[in-house]
């Protein structure tokens, strides 16, 4: 297993600032942001084989900036944002997947969600049966399959 | 020194653990060598909480992402479809969907019906008798009578329909369009040692309860028990051969990484449509400077994947989401070929249920339907769990410039040269996917689906390798004959989707493991002259 990087303090605060851009905290649905510190920890303790990318990602944020993300004022943070997600290619679509998929499995927002929180193992899940007499009418259609001489393309099997 | 064996096989994926299985009632000393390992259910993905992010890194279907020991790197940078497979015992069949169609009896008449590529040198009854024993090895689910597709006989119902399946179901029926329940390879009831689905719905990268058949739960146990060896964490680099050009064995790296020689009478590769020719390629020798069993100059060319033209959507109603299996039903409307459509052949269609949260937020994320800020909630919430797939399994057809080859650099981890791939999506194939991809939107809308995206292709859709070492009468113009053995090594046989002449429009696993059972039969059939 190769070694990982980690992220600079510079490249975490980054993180948590873009992320509270990208997910907001939201008091309507009672979830957290992005840049909760739980989100975060999970993100930077699951980073693994992604840290060079998230890392480039972060790199090219600040190249955009110019300065620490959550030092600039609302506007140009937004502007830096919109700009970073229409530039910053494999790297930000990275950083992107590993917050959402540290997100989406915090307790707090799977609640909110409606979700279960477990894994799907072993308990798994219901599966209705559903209604079988849409099927009729395709049972109806006649038996037709290519045959396989030119000649008699399209008659019953 | 190993000592020599009747029967070598290289792979223990799908058609390998068939062939051995079909083998071993012959009693002959037969050996499998596979460069992975056995697999741990209870180390599956949907073990762990962390399920779905597992499918971005140790459990991604791309062996260049994943990068396991047990995978070789694959340069598929001149691809826009990207090779998936994976390596252990099972192979491909432990992370698959398990979807269960069949070439249809025409696809083997391609040049007959519709004057292109070539006819296969045998025929869809020739196979009849072997998809029957396999869909009962494999354990099937399904509904026996669909009017558009070949007769089966499924051991076990289908599938529920679910929430998704009765959405579907009627916007295809106000289009008039078939549509049918999949035969699939998960069991909808306890069978043959194998639980019940539980609808852990995370079928592609392995099922931890064992309700999807993956060979290493369904042919190695039985084939094992009737005394066959099979020897793990065992890579071969080369097929050996003699002054009269039989084949004597194998050179491979053991689990220690010391180089063996294993000899052979027999050798079957097993390895799938990138690995085989990948094999024979890196097996030359001064009789054959081009690599093995390659006198056509085809090992390796017509390369086939399936391009997949996916679109989906998002309806008002729940759909079943990560809580089923992921495919349940099909469609053969437009599988024949209609030349009014502007493209001759056709496709499948697979539709699918829907997706987990972190799946959604990923896929919706980059295709720029879920925003960014405040408004990311509500979005999300609209389209979590309300997802409908339509993707169209177009039949590709066989192009020499679509080829595997070995890379000149790149190498896996005993230093053997990787596969590298040239593919290019062809013009029919193109309009195949537009008319695919249009069909998928009527049936969308018909659903009352709204935010309509498409994946064309889907750019890790390499889930079928076929055709690099396809089979022929014509030594020329094929690299193996009717029955899988070499024209040029009459003691090498092959048995995966490399041998396919044509690709069908349906996922291959179930003709290939018919395929490799006929194969065993027929070496069976010929012990007394197989090498005449």
């Amino acid at each position: 297993m190769s070694e990982h990087k980690t992220l600079t303090p510079a490249q975490r605060d980054d993180l948590r600032a873009i992320a509270a851009m990208i997910i907001p905290a939201s008091s309507e649905y009672k979830v957290p942001g992005a840049d909760d510190a739980a989100v975060q920890a999970d993100i930077l303790a699951t980073l693994g084989r992604d840290t060079a990318m998230v890392s480039a990602a972060l790199d090219h944020l600040a190249r955009l900036a110019g300065k620490p993300l959550a030092d600039l004022d609302p506007a140009r943070r937004e502007a830096i944002a919109k700009e970073f997600r229409a530039s910053g290619g494999a790297p930000a679509a990275t950083l992107t997947r590993v917050m959402l998929q540290c997100y989406y499995r915090d307790d707090r927002v799977l609640r909110s969600l409606g979700l279960e929180l477990r894994a799907p193992f072993p308990q798994g899940y219901v599966l209705d049966q559903g209604d079988w007499s849409l099927l009729d009418p395709v049972k109806k259609r006649p038996a037709m399959l290519r045959r396989t001489s030119p000649f008699e393309a399209q008659t019953l099997k | 020194m190993n000592k020599s064996v009747d029967v070598l096989i290289i792979g223990a994926g799908a058609s390998g653990a068939a062939v051995a299985w079909s083998l071993a009632d012959t009693k002959m000393h037969i050996l499998c060598l596979e460069q992975g390992d056995w697999m741990n259910s209870a180390k599956y993905p949907s073990t762990g909480r962390d399920w779905e992010a597992k499918f971005y890194g140790d459990w991604s279907t791309s062996p260049n992402i994943r990068g396991r020991p047990e995978d070789y790197p694959i340069n598929d940078d001149n691809s826009p479809i990207k090779v998936v497979n994976f390596n252990g015992v099972g192979g491909s069949t432990v992370m698959y969907t398990a979807h269960w169609p069949r070439l249809h009896p025409s696809d083997f008449k391609v040049r007959t019906l519709d004057g292109v590529a070539d006819d296969w040198p045998i025929d869809y009854d020739a196979l009849a008798p072997f998809f029957e024993e396999n869909d009962r090895m494999m354990g099937v689910s399904g509904l026996s009578g669909d009017p558009l597709s070949p007769l089966t006989h499924p051991p076990m119902p289908p599938q529920p329909l679910g929430l998704s399946g009765p959405l579907i179901g009627k916007a295809m029926n106000k289009l008039g369009w078939h549509w049918w329940p999949s035969d699939t390879t998960v069991a909808t009831m306890d069978y043959e040692g194998r639980a019940r689905c539980i609808n852990l719905g995370h079928c592609t990268p392995a099922c931890a309860q064992g309700a999807k058949a993956s060979t290493d739960i369904t042919y190695w146990p039985q084939a094992l028990r009737a005394g066959v060896e099979l020897r793990t964490h065992c890579r071969v680099r080369e097929i050996t051969t003699n002054e009269d050009g039989m084949a004597t064995g194998v050179i491979y790296y053991d689990k220690d990484g010391v180089e063996q020689f294993q000899g052979a009478e027999v050798v079957i590769i097993a390895c799938n449509g990138v690995g085989t020719p990948r094999l024979l390629l890196n097996s030359v020798s001064g009789r054959f400077p081009n690599g093995l069993a390659n006198s056509s100059g085809l090992v390796g060319k017509n390369l086939m994947f399936h391009p997949y033209a996916q679109i989906y959507g998002f309806v008002k109603e729940p759909t079943d989401s990560n809580r089923a299996p992921p495919t349940c039903l099909w469609s053969k409307e437009f599988y024949d070929t209609d030349l009014s459509r502007g493209f001759v052949r056709g496709y499948g269609i697979q539709f699918g249920r829907g997706a987990g949260p972190v799946f959604e937020a990923v896929a919706s994320e980059q295709k720029g339907i879920l925003p960014w800020g405040a408004d990311h909630h509500r979005v999300f919430r609209r389209l979590n769990g309300h997802r409908l797939a339509v993707s169209a399994i177009c039949e590709d057809l066989p192009e020499e410039h679509n080829r595997v080859t070995l890379d000149p650099v790149l190498k896996d981890g005993h230093g053997i040269p990787a596969p590298k791939i040239d593919y290019t999506i062809s013009e029919n194939s193109r309009k195949m996917m537009d008319h695919g991809l249009a069909r998928g939107r009527e049936i969308l809308e018909a659903a009352g689906a709204t935010d309509i995206c498409s994946n064309d292709p889907i750019p890790w859709g390499g889930w079928h390798l076929l055709g690099t070492a396809r089979m022929g009468t014509d030594p020329k113009r094929s690299v193996v004959n009717e029955w899988g053995r070499s024209h040029d090594v009459k003691n090498l046989f092959i048995v995966d989707g490399s041998v396919f002449v044509t690709s069908g429009g349906v996922n291959p696993t179930s003709t290939i493991q018919a395929i490799a059972l006929y194969i065993a039969n027929q070496m069976k059939q010929r012990l007394a002259n197989l090498f005449d």
